[in-house]
């Protein structure tokens, strides 16, 4: 027979024996579905946070803060820097005339979580109508706007799954007062969804605050960005620093991202190694229970070849097993699993897990080579062996 | 304890498969330790804290800061003994030098709310009387190597002075410490001096006082003492929210949300996993040294005997892998940056200590059985 006859007839014959072996077998499936699991789980964690918060932020619109304040919270710019700033000829004009520029502010409230006491930090954004145009993505999905000059409030819809209390036509009481959820908005999963608005105004009056945290602005063309960031440098009146809305958000998340990085980057290693342990265990013990089976081949005339590649690839279809069932497992429990964290600005950002095909893919890979490592070894180990004492069990 | 040595030899006498089996303990545990340690942060933690203070704080957040008026109508409280105030004020020491806390406070209401501050009479004066005055806890100072009489450039993240610049410069009055060890260990904030503060600070914001802390002359009043003070405020615009400073400590890690539970799915998955090949790999090891166990018995050991001999390794293989997966963690706690403030404190060693011995009992109890069975002749034999 040639080498690949008799590979293919071992490898055959071995596959087919998995089910007399099914013990053994089973522990190598379940080792790696574990790991595969709890790393693709981990990656979806990060991949939807990394998804909310990278798609918060358009690089054609511009937030403009105070400077040197290291996001919307710790920024504030009073009325007449706002009136001057909307006037600078680079920004472009919406269908009524006016500047579309839209001062908003930022206040801190708390929330309670579904079943819990204690409350959550959710940002509450006073915008201005100019919002709405700036913002063409923002579409109610239930309920209306609020109207401005009431205590009427909008809520995210990542904010209305995961705090209690927040439905269309629900209350809530701030600083004794009344306010109305008229609304439920969404802004295509991105970090506003996790927010209340309401108008400037009306948050102004009920905070006791004057001014506003930030602008976001729209340019008539993104060209002149240069142009106008000299000519607010040059303003003695103002103090300000202009960002394009995407860097301005990313240059906040980044921090958090960083954070879940090396959560999942430890936790990954340290259970890859204990996977990689386990799976060479359960592979040597694989191959030690078939000592004589192994040496018998090798009698009749197998080579060393077909043995080792006979081992490689039980150990690599039962870690392909694993891998799918893990990422399996990690697709029916978390896909879509809406959770909610600290982040910027010392506020709550809600996402969703995202199990992807791309990080399922990932995780069979993840599988694979622990199968390979796990095999690799005991099927030199097996290919080794002398035969006089493989056929004596070893 | 005479066996030991039979034990650690039948623990490693495939000494790949030991060590493989070790490996895969030592990740279990370095994993437990490490996200156990990140669920302290949730679950108790602060529960050093005295039982006797509460903190009044916004309705609508801690964010927002309080007015100084409400501290006279909460003193008014009957039960409540002495009020404090304390700011957040977000300051920033020199460009990337790592981040402490400071509060601003009025320095004697302060003495009067932690006792559990220890510092010379001096110092104590020194900080009343000193309007841009500052103490800093003992570990705090010794990290950055201050002495009283230091100037500290703060940079506030959150508040700036009247001619808009947010650069504060506090001196250094004195340096305290904590009453006992759990308190000597949580000396790394610093307190200024609320005088100079609210004085420089930009006009609009003058007169606010943050949150207030209260001293009650009986903590089992707690609960009604705080329903009087939130009740008083009720309906105005400086509604409050009054919980013990405990609750108060856990709302900030409760903050970070839904992580404790993820961290518990994550520490379980690995456990079983990691239960599901050890128990395999005891069980082949305890199968193929049948022959050996039965000439145990032969020998004259006891049924009882070897099957605790075969539980005592089961434990032993789970202690040494333990133990070394629970050094690992927290060995790797001490080195992470300050930003992660996480120890592998004793709940978490606990915790591994309570898994030691539920894993080593359901990985060792099978085999033991089957030692405890073993019938001599047929085992000799290889039956």
């Amino acid at each position: 027979m040639s080498t690949f006859t008799q590979t293919r007839e071992i490898v055959m014959m071995n596959l087919r024996s998995i089910p007399q072996r099914l013990g053994a077998s089973l522990v190598v499936v379940v080792g790696i579905a574990g790991v595969v699991g709890v790393l693709v789980a981990l990656l979806s964690m990060s991949q939807g946070l990394g998804q909310t918060l990278g798609s918060t932020g358009r690089a054609d619109r511009l937030v403009i803060t105070r400077s040197g304040s290291n996001g919307e919270l710790a920024s504030f710019l009073d009325r007449a820097s706002v009136t001057l700033i909307k006037q600078d000829p680079a920004i472009a004009r919406g269908a009524d005339g006016l500047p579309l520029g839209s001062g908003e502010l930022i206040v801190i409230t708390e929330v309670p979580r579904f079943g819990q006491k204690t409350g959550a930090n959710v940002t509450l954004r006073g915008v201005e109508p100019a919002g709405f145009a700036l913002r063409p993505e923002l579409k109610i999905v239930d309920g209306r706007k609020f109207r401005q000059g009431l205590r009427e409030i909008i809520v995210g819809q990542a904010a209305s799954k995961q705090f209690e209390g927040l439905r269309s036509g629900a209350e809530l009481r701030f600083r004794g007062q009344t306010w109305k959820i008229v609304g439920i908005f969404s802004t295509n999963g991105d970090a506003h969804e996790s927010e209340l608005w309401t108008d400037t105004e009306t948050a102004q009056s009920a905070f006791g605050r004057s001014g506003v945290s930030s602008i976001l602005v729209s340019l008539r063309n993104i060209d002149a960005l240069e142009s106008m960031k000299a000519r607010l440098a040059e303003d003695p009146q103002l103090n300000v620093e202009i960002k394009t809305e995407y860097d301005f958000f990313s240059g906040q998340s980044s921090n958090l991202t960083f954070v879940i990085g090396i959560l999942a980057g430890i936790v990954g290693l340290i259970m890859g190694i204990g996977a990689v342990a386990g799976a060479l265990t359960t592979m040597y013990s694989a191959v030690s229970a078939r000592t004589q089976e192994i040496g018998t081949l090798r009698a009749i005339g197998f080579g060393a070849m077909p043995v080792i590649a006979s081992v490689m690839a039980e150990a690599l279809i039962l870690s392909l097993a694993g891998g799918l069932v893990g990422a399996l497992i990690a697709y029916i429990a978390f896909n879509g699993y809406s959770v909610s964290t600290l982040g910027a600005g010392f506020t709550q950002v809600a996402f969703k897990f995202s199990v992807s095909p791309g990080l399922v893919f990932k995780g069979l890979v993840i599988a694979m080579f622990i199968g390979f490592i796990g095999g690799i070894f005991p099927a030199i180990r097996a290919a080794r062996m002398p035969v006089t004492n493989a056929l004596r069990g070893g | 304890m005479k066996y030991f040595g039979l034990i650690w030899a039948g623990l490693f006498r495939k000494k790949l498969r030991a060590f493989l089996t070790l490996l895969a303990l030592w990740s279990a545990f370095a994993l437990l330790g490490l996200l156990q340690a990140v669920n302290s942060l949730f679950n108790g933690g602060a529960d050093f804290l005295g039982a006797n203070r509460l903190i009044t704080q916004a309705k609508t957040s801690f964010t927002q800061p309080l007015p100084m008026r409400l501290i006279t109508q909460i003193e008014a409280v009957p039960g409540v003994e002495r009020v404090s105030h304390s700011q957040f004020f977000g300051g920033q020491y020199q460009e990337g030098g790592g981040f402490f806390a400071q509060f601003v406070v009025n320095p004697q209401r302060l003495y009067d709310t932690y006792p559990e501050w220890v510092i010379s009479d001096d110092a104590k004066r020194n900080f009343v009387s000193t309007q841009d005055g500052a103490i800093v806890g003992k570990l705090l100072a010794d990290k950055y190597g201050w002495k009283v009489g230091d100037t500290i450039p703060l940079n506030s993240q959150i508040w700036t002075k009247e001619d808009g610049s947010r650069t504060w410069e506090w001196k250094l009055v004195g340096i305290f410490d904590g009453r006992d060890s759990e308190w000597k260990k949580r000396t790394s904030l610093m307190y200024l001096n609320y005088g100079q503060f609210d004085e420089a600070r930009n006009p609009r914001a003058r007169g606010l006082a943050g949150v207030f802390v209260i001293r009650m002359n009986d903590a089992n009043q707690a609960e009604k003492i705080a329903a009087a003070i939130d009740e008083k405020f009720e309906n105005s615009s400086d509604e409050t929210k009054t919980q013990s400073e405990q609750e108060f400590q856990l709302g900030f890690a409760r903050q970070l949300g839904d992580i404790g539970l993820i961290v518990n799915l994550i520490t379980t998955a690995v456990f079983l996993s990691i239960l599901f090949l050890t128990g395999v790999s005891m069980s082949q090891s305890i199968r193929e040294r049948i022959p050996e166990l039965a000439v145990l018995k032969v020998l004259g050991f006891r049924d009882r005997t070897v099957m605790l001999l075969v539980l005592a390794e089961a434990f032993l293989l789970c202690f040494l892998g333990a133990l070394s997966g629970m050094l690992s963690a927290s060995f790797l706690t001490t080195t992470l940056p300050p930003e992660f403030p996480i120890t592998t404190d004793s709940r978490v060693w606990v915790i591994a200590g309570i898994c030691v011995l539920v894993l080593s009992l359901l990985i060792g109890v099978p085999p033991a059985l089957r030692a405890l069975r073993i019938k001599i002749v047929d085992a000799l034999v290889g039956r």
